[in-house]
């Protein structure tokens, strides 16, 4: 017998698990205005890939002028019935829409993870399931806007142009189509042109429910696409979420033309453990703190604090935590990390290690996975000897590249989490109670996870302080950019 | 023979202390008669990069005091105020015309004012913040929490009540604040240094500098320590200038659209939705169960 000398800890390996469920995809997807697919005007189209496999699924409307000035029209023309539609009406539409998700819920999961490059795990478990709870949670508050906001009226705010990422594609558009439409508004949607396949099938969802013609409407593109839709003039609101450098060019265009604005931008997270803190769960929280979704989280912990007592420790467990982790194939269900959205962002990721190891910072990657020839791949890794002037301690990488630092005492602590113009989110780890709570208070960030991370909900509120960008979205708070105030 | 009269030069207060601009400028501000009924300082872009460190040094102590605490300070502020109706009234018909009444009107509205948001101090938190049901064995909620340094362009009329009342709504809240006083009448902004003096506002709390409003507006919208704006009947092309200037730091700017006699109507201008654009909201998870 030969069992007792096997190499247990590097040979043996899981066997694929895939999740066999066929999703089939039109070639050619169409633009999604006034109820109706339509080829676009522009008669121009571009290639959607799976960055795991880098084969193209299919073929995306390239939405031109005439084409978002066809769909602000629909949002338009759709404008006056939908907000005078009794509350309690429009939420029965956002109800069936929600319960449609449910139903369809592992088809958006592999599609979401085929064209995004996301672990079906976290499709699966996370961005779908949130996606039917937004939509649930702003149904219900339809009818019921005249509790949200004492003292003053509300009335929907017009036509909402909405522009979304590419890393949490269906559930960015959920976070802005249902406070928008349970408001009163009609939209306007420009997923990211990486992502647009999840949208798109969610546009069938609206007809399979009969929410009126041009009450939502989905164009997809580029850029272009995104600037000819913020700045059209019959557009009343523009909701962004994505990189801080483009939320400033939006606020610049629309600069003086009275456009309400949400702009939900980058950050660069703290996340602080304490000596005191449970090590495990802080470990686990690290981890999921920056590897999720790849790292394609804006409220990534990318810089972690770690106080310098438990340095070793902390790196030792982290060492041995991030070795466990499985890279590879999205579509199998022990997937922990999926494939990097796309080429471009792969490149981004990788000049920024190189830059982390040229400006003198110790980089650990220390993940074995055999990853795949073809995809777009990037070793999970963290930085030990990261001082606070490096480039990859400032700048927002958006892929699953950690910085760790140490510090002495809570002030320090809060000071050098602070320093940063970004404000979105923070981690606090420790298992004393007033300490939480006196560092969550000094933390300049929208959200702060206390002996967690990474935690998401309908009715939880998110956005950012200082460059991080303005407005909420989620919750009563996520309702507020969506209604003009009367009375104030 | 007539008694010469004492025109009053009117200095600018900036961290507690009433200070001339360093520039040696003034401008004459000269009543309906055109006579010239006081000088006011000639405020610089150097004045008011001064008055932001002030502010931002007042930021911890003021935004770390309890909701109580600050209430009591505000309603000392609306308490001095009221003892200097007769000058205030006086103050703004010097360039407006209106009957006295109509201007101790304004006076007590702004008293009024000041007072309802003394009031909001320990309460807006409640309203505007809340806990969240999440789907989960989480403690959730949301707090509002001041942003800093906000800069406030008083309207040209009211000329005090525009002033108090968009000043009252990011103070209440914690934040500090620079006030640029209006161009046309800058007298009840020069005279309100003197109420803050003489209330228990802690230093650099509040600054006032006078002078011409328009140059001042890029250094406002973009000086980075500057959190947010808050101004009334701007034209469009200063909204522009203001709004571009303030993207690259993501200022929050909120243009109220107060007109009239909405000014006047405590509920309207002492709203917590008139709070609500000058805080950020927080949101704090921690697991409920182990």
């Amino acid at each position: 017998m030969t069992i007792a000398t096997q190499d247990t800890s590097t040979e043996w390996d899981y066997s694929p698990a895939l999740d066999s469920t066929k999703v089939t995809i039109e070639q050619k997807n169409k633009l999604y205005i006034g109820g109706k697919f339509v080829s676009p005007r522009s008669r121009a189209w571009f290639a959607t890939t799976n960055p795991a496999t880098e084969k193209k699924l299919a073929d995306i409307a390239r939405a031109g002028k005439a084409d978002v000035n066809a769909a602000v029209f629909a949002a338009k023309t759709a404008l006056p019935k939908w907000s005078r539609l009794s509350g309690s009406e429009r939420a029965k539409y956002l109800y069936r829409i929600a319960r449609r998700i449910q139903e369809r819920a592992r088809e958006f999961a592999i599609l979401e993870t085929m064209d995004g490059g996301k672990p079906i795990k976290e499709s699966r478990d996370v961005d779908i399931p949130l996606v039917a709870q937004h939509f649930f949670y702003y149904a219900g508050w339809a009818d019921k806007l005249a509790y949200a906001f004492p003292g003053a009226s509300s009335s929907p705010v017009g036509v909402c142009a909405q522009i979304i990422p590419w890393n949490f594609p269906l559930l960015m558009a959920s976070w802005k189509l249902a406070p928008a439409l349970a408001c009163g508004n009609t939209c306007v949607l420009k997923p990211a042109e990486t992502t647009s396949l999840t949208a798109l099938r969610l546009a069938e969802v609206f007809q399979e429910v009969g929410l009126p013609d041009g009450v939502a409407n989905i164009i997809t593109g580029e850029g272009d696409t995104g600037r000819f839709l913020a700045e059209h003039k019959a557009v009343h609101k523009v909701a962004f979420t994505g990189s801080t450098e483009v939320g400033k060019l939006l606020m610049r265009q629309t600069a003086g033309t009275g456009k309400k604005r949400t702009l939900e931008l980058g950050g660069k997270s703290a996340n602080i453990i304490f000596a005191d803190a449970a090590i495990d769960q802080a470990v686990e929280g690290i981890i999921s703190g920056i590897y999720f979704n790849q790292g394609h989280v804006c409220c990534a912990g990318s810089r972690l604090f770690v106080e310098e007592s438990i340095l070793e420790e902390v790196i030792h467990k982290l060492t041995r935590r991030l070795g466990s982790l499985r890279v590879g194939d999205p579509l199998d269900k022990n997937t922990d990390l999926g494939a990097v959205n796309s080429k471009e962002q792969l490149k981004t990721i990788e000049r920024y290690i190189r830059c982390g190891v040229e400006e003198g910072a110790e980089l650990h990657q220390t993940n074995t996975s055999r990853l795949p020839k073809k995809g777009n791949w990037c070793n999970p890794c963290f930085f030990t000897d990261v001082q606070p002037s490096h480039t990859i301690a400032r700048e927002e990488i958006f892929g699953p590249v950690l910085s760790v630092m140490t510090f002495r005492t809570p002030e320090e602590a809060i000071a050098r989490a602070n320093n940063s113009p970004y404000g979105l989110a923070a981690g606090v780890w420790t298992n004393k109670g007033a300490k939480i709570f006196e560092v969550a208070k000094k933390l300049d960030a929208g959200i702060v996870w206390c002996n967690t991370y990474n935690k998401f909900d309908a009715a939880s509120p998110f956005g950012g302080f200082k460059e991080s960008g303005f407005g909420r979205e989620g919750g009563v708070h996520g309702l507020r950019p969506y209604v003009r105030l009367g009375g104030v | 023979m007539a008694r010469l009269t004492v025109a009053k030069t009117y200095k600018m207060y900036i961290g507690g202390k009433f200070t001339r601009t360093e520039s040696g400028r003034s401008i004459a501000i000269k009543n309906l008669q055109g006579e010239v009924a006081a000088h006011v300082c000639h405020a610089s872009r150097k004045d008011f990069r001064g008055a932001v460190e002030c502010a931002r040094g007042a930021f911890s102590t003021w935004s770390d005091c309890t909701g109580y605490l600050r209430g009591q300070i505000l309603y000392r502020m609306a308490e001095m105020l009221e003892g200097r109706r007769d000058e205030f009234a006086s103050a703004i018909q010097t360039m407006q015309k209106m009957t006295i009444a109509a201007a101790r009107k304004e006076v007590d509205a702004s008293v009024d004012c000041l007072v309802q948001f003394a009031g909001w101090t320990d309460k807006f938190q409640q309203v505007l913040g809340c806990a969240n049901p999440v789907a989960g064995a989480y403690y959730n909620f949301t707090t509002p929490q001041a942003q800093g340094v906000v800069a406030v362009i008083a309207p040209h009329t009211p000329s005090l009540l525009g002033l108090v009342a968009l000043l009252g709504a990011p103070l209440c809240a914690g934040n500090t604040v620079i006030v640029v006083g209006s161009d046309v009448n800058p007298i009840p902004a020069a005279i309100l240094g003197e109420v803050c003096q003489t209330s228990d506002i802690p230093s650099g709390v509040i600054n006032i500098v006078t002078g011409v409003q328009s140059e001042l507006y890029e250094h406002i919208a973009t000086h980075r320590q500057v959190a947010g704006i808050y101004s009334a009947a701007l034209a469009k092309k200063d909204r522009v200038e203001i709004e571009q200037g303030a993207a690259d730091s993501m200022k929050r700017v909120r243009f109220s659209t107060l007109d009239g006699d909405d000014w006047f109507d405590g509920s309207i201008t002492a709203s917590p939705w008139n709070i609500e654009p000058f805080v950020e909201m927080k949101t704090i998870w921690h697991p409920s169960a182990c």
